[in-house]
């Protein structure tokens, strides 16, 4: 290449040896291939999830092995960040080496180069012309600027050397993209978390861990509004105010303040036809904390459209409940007699309850206004989906503290001409709900299904009625011990569910006669609690010497089926919502990004850079005209950086050209002869 | 005897750029340039400023590219009228999908897609057929095949954007909102490049490679369609409502083509590079022409990636609040973008050439594939509206 300019050489000394390591390609390509690798591992496993879950996920030994490697955070950790670092030290080392030497040349035209060196050009031709030298001087400048080349002149004596210069500014290209490659990684570190990751090294910094509300959050947890960059969100409720965001920080969080309140004065939400969001947006009203006097800042935002306020951004990115207003009816599977307890509460919030089984703790998680699901193909509806009404989501914590989670609909659902209310239970988050159907009486009431709860818990009753199924006198020993059996198989029914019994059976009846057992058993327990359904149905004034209609029947079908997963159900009371008065709550985000202009900056950079410096082609040509007997030698030779196949076609153009206008004739040699002379 | 003064003249004397387009490329300029005023005037009140600058922008690329590459004009053409068409006979219910003969079998979005799947895997097939048995007519049936399919694929995006509005005005929406409409995006810019690289370099033979690629981009879509029903237009979730979606996801897609148009050459480079004068070497472009093709495939793939990543980034900002969030996509776009950087590099300032450097892009491929596919399919974040 031409610029070879070997200095002489000098002891090394370590900065120059740290230099070359740090400007040196074998660094650079290494760094990208290993910050790739690095951000790989960091989208495989999950970042910044509870701590928690990755104990379960890894056990102990493992977690505390990812987690000394920062794992759980890797775009925060300390080795990321090193990387990144040598990337920028690497960037830096080869541009500050590189740009000077790329913008001498790109300006400069060399005529001193020997002709050894010309011809040793790949592309190079040399040939004879008879043309005065003062006109080959002319045409060879005219035809090498027509080409796209910057052309200057020599002359040293009788000699004239030309130089051309094409695509340089793909120099340039090198020079932006590399600078906006240091650009960009200044402007991410700049919104990074290194201040805080020192604050928090000196100890003047710790997240919190508990949940709390705002206004406790200890000072050590708490960023003061001189913090020049943050991304933090916050939720607020319908009517409320807040002047802080929570940054979420590994398995903690830290509260940021704002110098201005935002209030949410109202929230809105569409949706599609199946549900779906379709947009929300929020009514803020900011005040400036600092200039009480100033008007408020009216503004609506939504997705897409954030507000810029005084140099923070504040975005709609989500929504919750915010606190509906709940009217909630217990109705206690232990004391169905009793009228349902009435609980006046609210989403997030919990209310501790005494039971028969023991204290409970309900947590109202959520309410649903709708839930609209889709519609099996071809329902006779004609339609697609179906709007199944409120809901509310809540956790039955036990003294112990674990708990089920339920989920229940407000309005009765309808199959076939019956109604029942549709409860669902999980154990765990991870599960689906399973859902217990039950069945409401004429008047759309849970009633029935309690008296007739009541009635199947009441010994006496449930005695009666069994001895009144085996038609057996009272005293008769063998009777009672039947009496007695079918008693304990119904109490196993009510009190742990069908599975119970089936268990219980196979653990003492012979495989062979198992079915015909358990058909026989459940035939009586049939025939008890039918016994008993019957007494509610006259205690309701039903005139029984009528045929029982075939809804009461139904309606008897359905308890059963109800009754026998009401144990597995687990919580002692069906929680029916009788009213509610919805609260959204908007999920705002809100950040302040000093950095990111400066990344814009250097995205546009880079942009440029890379369109320069892949299509313009750094080329150079030279031509030689050399008074030789009774006319001119001329030597011409090329060089380009890159794309030597496009350079191949357009060094033969030119060649052909400039053979022919001076008079050489048309291009003798073929592309292996190229260089002969002629 | 003194220079050649005519000659000169005549060699300096060479039109310029615009005076060496015909009557064709000005015409074609008018037929997008009213195609854009009609958009402009009839659906102005549907688009903010941001939109329109995109349209008028679109109208503008649309002409130079045409004139950049000629057979660009008559795709356009094609596409334009066969929409119209489309759109004509629709009216305004959608039902006549099911109704109208042409609808229903050749223009409709669902068919005109259809047709685009079986033109590309028989092209594949006879671009294969011609390699087997060197025949230039299957070459050339091999070419116009896959013509007609980039056209009806272009149709059916084009015709699918209508009927999204048909469905219900606030449904309506450019295709490019899911993994299916973005499929059918990859599959036509992939064979976009493949038919100008094929005319430049005037060898029909790497479509076979090439080809491969995009069927198997279409089985997939096909898989999608019928397994999942993947093809049934659905309205866009509030984060994607933007006029960013317009130039991120084709930015993106113009990267991702590329990057597996280079692969597929380096499958071939590495056949060929086994046995140069065997069957297979005597009918492919030479080593260097196809490493050189490489380049320049993932020059131009890391240019419009690179575009696509940052418009991505500025969309971020204005949607989540930050234009850099480590969620899985975006970190898979990093990668990608670092993976073919150290690929040029190794090139460029390392002078590494052929057979490591194609075994690099098929790697490459993979990586990418990752970014696009399985990101969604195995990885879950803010970008989880493209899950399979
Ligand atoms: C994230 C980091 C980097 C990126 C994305 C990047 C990107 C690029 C790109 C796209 C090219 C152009 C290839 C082409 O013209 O086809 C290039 C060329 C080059 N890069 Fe980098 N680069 C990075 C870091 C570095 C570093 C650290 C060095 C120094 C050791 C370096 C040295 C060079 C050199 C010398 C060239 C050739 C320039 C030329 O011949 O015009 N790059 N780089």
């Amino acid at each position: 290449m031409s610029t070879e300019i070997r200095p002489t050489p000098r002891p090394r000394r370590l900065g120059d040896i740290l230099l070359e390591f740090l400007g040196s390609m074998n660094l650079a390509i290494s760094l990208l291939v290993v910050i790739g690798i690095a951000s790989a591992i960091g989208t495989v496993l999950k970042q910044n999830e509870p701590y928690n879950n990755y104990k379960i996920k890894f056990g102990d030994f493992w977690f505390e092995v990812f987690r000394s490697l920062d794992l759980y955070d890797i775009y925060g950790s300390n080795w990321f960040l090193l990387l990144l670092g040598f990337l920028l030290l690497s960037t830096s080392v080869c541009v500050a080496r590189n740009a000077p030497r790329m913008l001498h040349e790109m300006r400069t035209f060399r005529f001193n180069v020997q002709e050894k060196s010309l011809r040793a050009f790949h592309h190079h031709d040399e040939w004879h012309s008879h043309a005065p030298h003062a006109e080959l001087v002319e045409a060879a400048t005219a035809l090498m600027g027509h080409a796209g080349y910057r052309v200057k002149g020599d002359r040293d004596g009788a000699v004239t050397t030309l130089a051309g210069l094409r695509g340089m500014a793909g120099r340039i290209g090198y020079i932006l993209s590399h600078t906006a490659i240091v650009v960009i990684c200044l402007g991410g570190l700049l919104d990074g978390n290194i201040p805080l990751k020192l604050a928090e090294f000196s100890g003047e910094l710790k997240p919190e861990l508990r949940d709390m509300p705002a206004n406790e959050v200890p000072a050590i947890s708490t960023l003061g509004t001189d913090n020049h960059s943050f991304r933090g969100s916050v939720s607020i409720p319908e009517g409320a105010r807040a002047n802080f965001v929570f940054l979420q920080l590994r398995d903690g969080y830290l509260k940021q303040e704002l110098p201005f309140t935002v209030a949410l004065q109202d929230f809105r939400i569409e949706h599609y036809s199946t549900g779906m969001p379709k947009s929300f947006e929020s009514d803020l009203i900011i005040y400036d904390d600092q200039n009480p006097d100033a008007e408020p800042l009216h503004q609506t935002i939504r997705v897409n459209h954030p507000l810029i306020y005084n140099g923070y951004a504040i975005y709609q990115s989500s929504f919750s409940d915010g606190g509906s207003k709940l009217k909630l009816a217990a109705w206690s599977f232990d004391a169905p007699e009793a009228e349902p307890f009435i609980i006046d509460s609210a989403v997030n919030r919990s209310v501790d309850l005494e039971t028969p089984r023991g204290d409970r703790r309900l947590e109202l998680t959520e309410f649903k206004a709708f839930n609209i699901f889709p519609l099996p193909e071809g329902d006779p509806s004609g339609k697609k989906h179906r709007n199944y009404g409120p809901s509310i989501t809540f956790k039955v914590r036990r003294p112990n503290g674990t708990a089920f989670e339920y989920q229940n609909y407000m309005l009765p659902i309808e199959q076939d001409g019956a109604r029942y209310y549709l409860t669902g239970m999980r154990a765990t988050p991870s599960d689906q709900f399973g859902f217990l159907h039950l069945p409401l009486d004429r008047k759309g009431s849970l009633e029935r299904f309690m008296h007739f709860l009541a009635r199947v818990h009441d010994r006496e009753r449930l005695n009666a009625a069994i001895a009144n199924e085996t038609s057996s006198a009272v005293g008769d020993e063998r009777a009672e011990q039947v009496n007695g059996a079918i008693a304990h198989l119904a109490e196993l029914f009510l009190d742990q569910g069908i599975d119970a019994l089936i268990a219980e059976m196979e653990e003492k009846v012979e495989p062979e006669q198992r079915q015909a057992a358990l058909d026989a058993y459940i035939k009586v327990i049939q025939g008890v609690f039918g016994t008993l359904y019957l007494e509610v149905l006259e205690e309701e004034g039903i005139d029984l010497s009528q045929d029982v209609t075939a809804a009461d029947t139904r309606f008897f079908d359905d308890s059963m089926t109800a009754l026998s997963t009401l144990a597995p159900y687990g919580s002692p009371f069906y929680l029916e919502l009788k009213s509610f008065e919805q609260v959204e709550a908007s999920g705002l985000q809100i950040t302040k990004s000093p950095g990111k202009d400066i990344v814009y900056l250097g995205s546009a950079l880079l942009i440029a850079g890379i369109f320069f410096m892949f299509y313009l082609h750094p080329r150079k040509l030279w031509l030689r005209i050399v008074p030789d007997g009774d006319g001119s030698r001329l030597l011409l030779a090329g060089n380009s950086v890159r794309n030597h196949a496009d350079f191949d076609a357009e060094f033969d153009k030119l060649r052909a050209q400039l053979r022919r206008a001076s008079g050489a004739g048309d291009l003798g040699a073929t592309a292996d002869e190229r260089g002969t002379a002629v | 005897m003194s220079v050649t003064q005519e000659y000169l003249a005549q060699a300096l004397n060479q039109p310029a750029w615009y005076q060496r387009l015909g009557a064709y490329d000005w015409l074609f300029g008018l037929f997008v340039l009213i195609g854009v005023g009609y958009a402009y005037s009839d659906f102005r009140h549907l688009m903010d400023a941001y939109e329109v600058g995109i349209l008028f922008a679109s109208g503008a690329g649309l002409i130079a590219f045409g004139w950049f590459w000629k057979p660009m004009r008559g795709l356009t053409i094609a596409v334009a009228l066969l929409s119209l068409a489309a759109i004509g006979l629709y009216g305004d219910e959608l039902a006549r999908g099911e109704q109208n003969f042409f609808l229903k079998f050749l223009i409709s979005s669902q068919s005109a897609i259809m047709w685009m799947s079986a033109l590309y895997v028989l092209a594949t097939l006879t671009y294969w057929f011609a390699l087997a048995i060197r025949s230039d007519f299957a070459g050339r049936t091999a070419t116009a095949m896959t013509w007609c399919a980039t056209t009806m694929g272009w149709v059916g995006l084009m015709v699918r954007w209508r009927e999204s509005y048909l469905i219900s005005h606030d449904v309506g929406h450019i295709p490019v909102s899911n993994l299916y409409e973005v499929f059918i995006l990859f599959a036509l810019i992939t064979a976009m490049l493949y038919l100008h690289y094929e005319r430049r370099y005037a060898n029909r033979n790497l479509g076979a490679f090439v080809l491969t690629v995009v069927s198997a981009a279409v089985a997939f879509l096909l898989w999608y369609t019928f397994d999942r029903g993947a093809h049934e237009i659905q309205p866009l979730v509030p984060a994607l409502q933007s006029y960013w979606m317009k130039i991120h996801v084709p930015a993106n897609f113009v990267g991702y083509g590329a990057f597996a148009l280079a692969a597929m050459i380096g499958v071939a480079y590495l056949l060929v590079e086994r046995r140069p004068e065997g069957f297979l070497g005597r009918a492919m472009p030479t080593l260097t022409q196809m490493d050189d093709l490489m380049y320049k495939s993932i020059a131009l793939g890391f240019a419009f990636f690179t575009i696509a990543t940052v418009l991505g980034a500025m969309w971020a900002a204005e949607a989540w609040g930050g234009y850099w969030s480590w969620d899985p996509k975006e970190t898979w776009a990093l990668i990608v973008w670092l993976n073919y950087a150290a690929w040029l590099h190794l090139r460029l300032t390392k002078g590494w050439r052929g057979k490591p450097l194609a075994w690099w892009a098929i790697v490459g491929l993979f990586v990418t594939l990752f970014a696009f596919v399985g990101v969604n399919m195995f990885l879950s974040g803010l970008h989880s509206y493209g899950t399979l």
